[in-house]
């Protein structure tokens, strides 16, 4: 007769290997099922069988030097990796510089153009979405030239903290903060003035898959400046300058 | 240079664990003399490989090759140890006469022949995570690591294990316990 519920507990119990938890339920139910106990007995005295008949069987005498033998002659895997780790530096040197010149030459040539299928929707969402925030109302969630204002409002709206900065005395008084969403999740937006005009910030943290450190650019007569710095991505849009907005995405690397 | 290193390594952390490595070998081939050729060929092995190696339990990397090397070899020498089944009624009553030697000594050499027998036919899966757990007293987190199999599993393999052990020393007594079980799914 077996207790069907406990086969692999007892085996676990036998071997020590139950947590403490687990072990002493087991013991409480032993307690009261004599099949487990008599299981546990027979299993008991199968080991102390098996342990008595002594079957571990050691190597015979000559083995260990003839493996050391023959490892005298063989050369280990980083033997080899020693001699072919010039030329592999050498490869990958060259490839890095490759790839480097590559992605250089595409990857901004793809930004400024606006080629590139991801880059360009992300970019045609971003013109969208400033068009959009010049719409009455839609400018600003929370109104206000105090960064002590703005930046606890995204408190629990994203799950990054954007950094907010008033850079009023450099010509780029900061005027409030909104959400927004770009490829499909909510990223924080800061709005800044230049004269008549407003900046709309994108900030999201920074994705490692990004090639690009920087890159501008201008599409549909709108000026956009992309940048990346303290963990962040920025990407600031307007109508201003070129120039202005380099000025402003300076600050915002500062 | 790595080289020098490694061989000292390989001295100081594999080497010792020869022994572990043949036993396995041995009752996974159920042969000495061709576990000495798959120890020597795995151990050997290990040494090209010992770059590679940077856990703690030397014990259980190096059985870990051994135990492939010795499904290789299988795979290659004795396929049908890797497909048959336990089956007591072809490999057990003819080994087994009962022992009523009246001598302890003759007793306990013709135990330890009993008990060998019934381990050698098991499953090469049963008789693994047995020899793993009571001759080289491996715990379950180490059977696992060696036999790629989780420890869930290695619990239930044992219990298999132990109950096919059981009916093969005795023969006409155990088949109530668990005794479908080993058949289905080992």
């Amino acid at each position: 007769m077996t207790c069907e519920v406990s086969q692999a507990l007892l085996h676990g119990y036998l071997d020590g290997e139950l947590d403490p938890l687990r072990a002493e339920e087991f013991e409480r139910h032993l307690e009261s099922c004599s099949p487990c106990i008599t299981q546990l007995e027979e299993q008991e005295s199968l080991r102390a069988s098996l342990r008595a008949a002594k079957l571990y069987e050691r190597a015979p005498a000559g083995l260990a030097s003839k493996i050391e033998r023959q490892i005298a002659n063989t050369k280990s895997e980083s033997d080899y990796q020693w001699s072919w780790v010039p030329i592999f530096r050498w490869i990958a040197a060259s490839a890095v510089i490759v790839l480097l010149l590559v992605v250089t030459y595409f990857g901004a040539g793809r930004l400024l153009s606006g080629r590139s299928g991801v880059e360009q929707a992300a970019l045609a969402e971003v013109i969208d979405a400033h068009i959009r925030s010049l719409q009455p109302g839609h400018l600003t969630d929370v109104t206000s030239t105090d960064q002590h204002t703005v930046k606890p409002w995204f408190d629990g709206k994203l799950n990054y903290v954007p950094p907010v900065r008033d850079f009023a005395e450099n010509g780029f008084p900061l005027v409030g903060g909104r959400l927004d969403v770009l490829n499909g999740r909510s990223v924080a937006v800061l709005v800044y003035g230049r004269r008549k005009h407003f900046i709309n910030v994108f900030v999201w943290p920074e994705s490692p898959n990004e090639s690009a450190n920087s890159a501008i650019g201008t599409r549909n007569g709108y000026q956009w400046n992309y940048s990346r710095a303290h963990g962040m991505e920025f990407c600031a849009i307007s109508d201003v300058s070129a120039t202005d907005l380099h000025d402003l995405s300076e600050l915002l690397q500062e | 240079m790595l080289e020098p290193a490694d061989r000292q390594r390989f001295e100081r952390m594999v080497m010792p664990h020869h022994d572990a490595a043949f036993n396995l070998a041995r009752w996974l081939l159920r042969s000495r003399a061709d576990a000495e050729d798959v120890t020597q060929e795995a151990m050997v092995r290990a040494f090209r490989f010992i770059a590679g190696f940077h856990g703690v339990d030397a014990r259980a990397w190096l059985l870990q090759i051994v135990r492939n090397a010795c499904y290789t070899w299988l795979e290659k020498n004795r396929r049908a140890d890797l497909t048959t089944e336990f089956d007591e009624t072809i490999h057990l009553q003819p080994h087994f006469p009962a022992t009523q030697s009246p001598e302890a000594a003759a007793v306990a050499s013709n135990e330890r022949e009993r008990l060998m027998k019934a381990l050698e036919t098991l499953p090469a899966r049963s008789r693994e995570v047995l020899v793993l757990r009571e001759l080289e007293g491996c715990s379950y987190k180490e059977i696992a690591t060696i036999t790629s199999i989780p420890i869930g599993t290695v619990m239930s393999t044992l219990a298999r294990a132990r109950d096919g052990l059981k009916r093969a020393l005795n023969p006409s007594t155990g088949r109530d316990a668990g005794g479908k079980e080993v058949h289905r799914d080992v």
